[in-house]
């Protein structure tokens, strides 16, 4: 055979096999199409330990599950409608302005598909607009101020997790409702946006429900103080009945190893709003009937149905530590996109639905996550409901951990403000059309 | 009255842990003239290496008590190996030049540390709890202390009259004065100029490394916590006055009472009273409270 003849035959056969792949890729048009998505938490910084990382575990886990095929029904469809899942994780610090052009370049030199991130409120703030501006579909997973759909109308732009409101109005439901006596209460909290958020939210609903109540020391600390043994002394010289935080992470955890030993646990009733994710760290060194929330019905919070089994069996055993607020809240995210893009699917005959498709179907949608049904009921149907639990801290010698007893649950529509309502004017009015059980 | 005596506790509690660390960073600035950013790294990294030092040593068996040896034997490794390597290795290279440039570059290092450090021990934070509970309760009044805060009291003076004595008690100490007082002169008179200064450097990173780790016990020791110390130990030393040991020790016991007495009586201003007392003191002594005598060269 010439060396031209071979080439030819060479050329036919490779010619052939592309066209016997792209039949093949034509009889399934989305099953081997990808999915790509940028994924943004903290993978270093303050936040890395306590969510960031956690959270990029969840979101590794929960890919890994979807593209094969491992969930529960309904979400035993391979990866989001037959497309593998292609993610992208980039790190959260820097700050905003860096968010900013990490977002444009994810979106315009990646070309993702979706982006799914943020845990800082001045990121999710800042990142919104710029979403909006490049028309690309955004699903904020974590961050906690009402300010995202309150201050803004975004079209592109989603929180599939509830905001940071319900996490005060619940706390406090749940100490009246566990018949917790307040004469007296004092607050710590960081010295930025949410710490700031919370106090207010917490005391306002303290003023609806124990409008008796007197609040005492207000400690705002700055932020990664470390230090606490002074703020310790003057919360145990007040002598308050009730001590609520919402600090985080090595925050949080320099607090009550602080403070453990100095018996502010037994002098007053201590409260925190967000503290299952340092549990696993802190083991015997959480003091006993401390009441705490998740920020959701999570971790050991969350009901037992099959998808979270499936999560928490699978997560524990990737990552040596069961799953915490912060996967939770990325999974939920995930699954919400992907509940919104097989609708879409379904509508358009089965092909990689658009952004604007994807965003029409997400739009005031409901599906079920690990930790619950998420209801995109605010913002004009772009922000989550959920429900919330809170219990008490007991360490168990036997199964060395700290468990939670007394746990008590609250449904999304008792501790959310409703559509027509910014949150704060919500509280202060008494919380109208609250549905509790 | 018990008011005042808490603050004056919660005070000298927090002047204590500020001045060991504090004391390092104004002894490297008397000697070498270097404002070391890294100084906060160093203060992190003795606490990683005591978390890991007093881990170690439990699962060994050892009892609790040497712990203490522990956290000890991690400041001096640290020092140890950091000293040496980064002042001859970097720092020598940036003498005689503008100060400036001397601040940037460890900045650079402060940067370069926090992300060893990440690669060292990760982003998941470090407890080593135990030892905070080694030396018992305090009762006073109506509160309750930790014995473990009135050990640092102690450790803090240790520190303080060690390096004071050091310098001004011993042949020693003689010629780190010369040295920081004319470095040509002395090396002129026969003096190790490059030995005094590595010797300098490495107390300095020793004593950042103790602060960090016999602090660790009472932290999560996670990244992140190098930042708020720098800001802090600058503070004092500018309270103080740059390089003087009596300064460092007042400018502490400065910031301690004036952040204890806030947080008691007007909450709102606990962050602002630090910078507030340094601006006031600014303004009376713009060198700090404490300048060193410099001899005039003709």
């Amino acid at each position: 055979m010439s060396m031209r003849s071979r080439f030819r035959s060479l050329a036919c056969g490779l010619g052939a096999g592309v066209a016997v792949a792209a039949m093949a890729m034509g009889a399934s048009p989305a099953s081997a199409e990808t999915f790509k998505i940028g994924i943004v938490t903290f993978l270093s910084g303050q936040a890395a330990e306590a969510f960031g990382v956690p959270a990029a575990n969840g979101a590794k886990t929960m890919i890994a599950g979807l593209n094969a095929g491992k969930l529960p029904a309904p979400y035993d469809t391979k990866g989001f409608g037959g497309m593998e899942i292609q993610p992208i994780i980039i790190d959260e610090a820097g700050g905003a302005t860096k968010q900013v052009q990490e977002l444009r370049n994810l979106i315009q030199r990646e070309q993702v598909d979706a982006v799914v991130g943020y845990i800082s409120s001045g990121d999710c703030l800042a990142v919104g607009p710029v979403a909006e501006e490049l028309k690309a579909l955004l699903i904020l997973f974590d961050c906690g101020t009402p300010r995202i759909f309150e201050d803004n109308q975004f079209e592109y732009v989603f929180r599939t997790a509830a905001h940071a409101t319900m996490d005060n109005v619940g706390l406090v439901r749940y100490m009246k409702d566990h018949d917790v006596k307040v004469g007296t209460y004092s607050a710590i909290n960081q010295d930025y946006a949410w710490g700031h958020d919370s106090r207010n939210d917490f005391v306002a609903a303290m003023g609806q429900l124990y409008p008796e109540a007197k609040f005492e020391a207000d400690l705002l600390p700055k932020f990664g103080a470390g230090q606490y043994g002074t703020e310790i002394s003057a919360l145990l010289r007040q002598g308050s009945d009730l001590v609520y935080s919402s600090n985080w992470g090595g925050d949080l955890q320099a607090l009550v190893l602080q403070a453990g030993p100095r018996g502010l646990f037994k002098r007053s009733q201590v409260v925190f709003s967000a503290a299952d994710h340092v549990l696993p760290a802190l083991g015997d060194k959480m003091p006993d009937g401390t009441i705490i929330g998740a920020r959701g019905a999570y971790g050991l919070m969350s009901e037992e149905t099959p998808l979270n089994t499936w999560f928490q069996t699978t997560y524990t055993a990737e990552h040596g530590v069961y799953p915490v607020q912060a996967p939770y809240r990325v999974s939920q995210a995930l699954l919400g996109l992907k509940t919104a893009i097989e609708k879409a699917m379904s509508e358009n005959g089965g092909k990689k639905p658009t952004t604007d498709e994807i965003r029409a179907a997400l739009k005031g949608s409901t599906w079920n996550s690990p930790g619950g049904q998420i209801t995109m009921a605010n913002g004009n149907g772009h922000q989550a409901i959920q429900d919330i639990a809170f219990g008490r801290t007991r360490y168990d010698a036997d199964k060395k951990m700290v468990v939670i007893e007394d746990i008590g649950r609250y449904p999304a529509k008792c501790v959310n403000p409703p559509a027509d309502m910014k949150a704060n004017d919500w509280i202060k009015a008494g919380f109208p059309g609250a549905a509790c059980n | 009255m018990e008011l005042l005596l808490t603050v004056l506790v919660d005070g000298l509690i927090y002047a204590a842990w500020l001045f060991i660390v504090a004391l390092g960073l104004t002894l490297v600035f008397g000697v070498l003239k270097i404002l070391n950013i890294a100084h906060g790294s160093f203060y992190a990294i003795g606490a990683y290496a005591a978390a890991s030092l007093v881990t170690w040593f439990t699962t060994i068996g050892l009892a609790p008590e040497w712990s203490l040896v522990a956290m000890l034997l991690a400041a001096a490794g640290v020092a140890a190996v950091l000293g040496p390597l980064l002042e001859r290795g970097l720092l020598r290279l940036f003498y005689g030049r503008d100060e400036v440039l001397l601040v940037l570059v460890t900045y650079a290092l402060f940067l370069m540390l926090e992300d060893g450090v990440k690669l060292i021990w990760g982003v998941d934070p470090y407890y080593v709890s135990e030892p905070y509970s080694l030396f018992g309760n305090v009762e006073m009044g109506p509160l309750f202390y930790v014995g473990y805060d009135f050990a640092l009291m102690g450790l803090a003076v240790i520190c303080g009259l060690g390096v004071w004595f050091g310098l001004n008690r011993t042949t020693l100490g003689k010629i780190v004065l010369a040295v920081i007082h004319n470095p040509e002169m002395s090396a002129s008179m026969g003096v190790n100029v490059n030995k005094v200064y590595v010797l300098a450097f490495i107390c300095g990173v020793f004593l950042a490394a103790l602060g960090g780790a016999f602090t660790a016990p009472q932290i999560s020791v996670q990244p992140g916590i190098s930042v708020g110390v720098i800001i802090l130990s600058f503070a004092v030393v500018i309270i103080g006055g740059l390089g003087s040991i009596e300064g460092a020790a007042v400018g502490a016991l400065i910031v301690g009472l004036s952040r204890a007495a806030a947080v008691h009586l007007v909450p709102d201003a606990e962050l602002f009273i630090v910078y507030l007392v340094m601006a006031a003191v600014l303004v009376f002594r713009p060198e700090g409270l404490f300048v060193r005598a410099q001899a005039r060269k003709i």
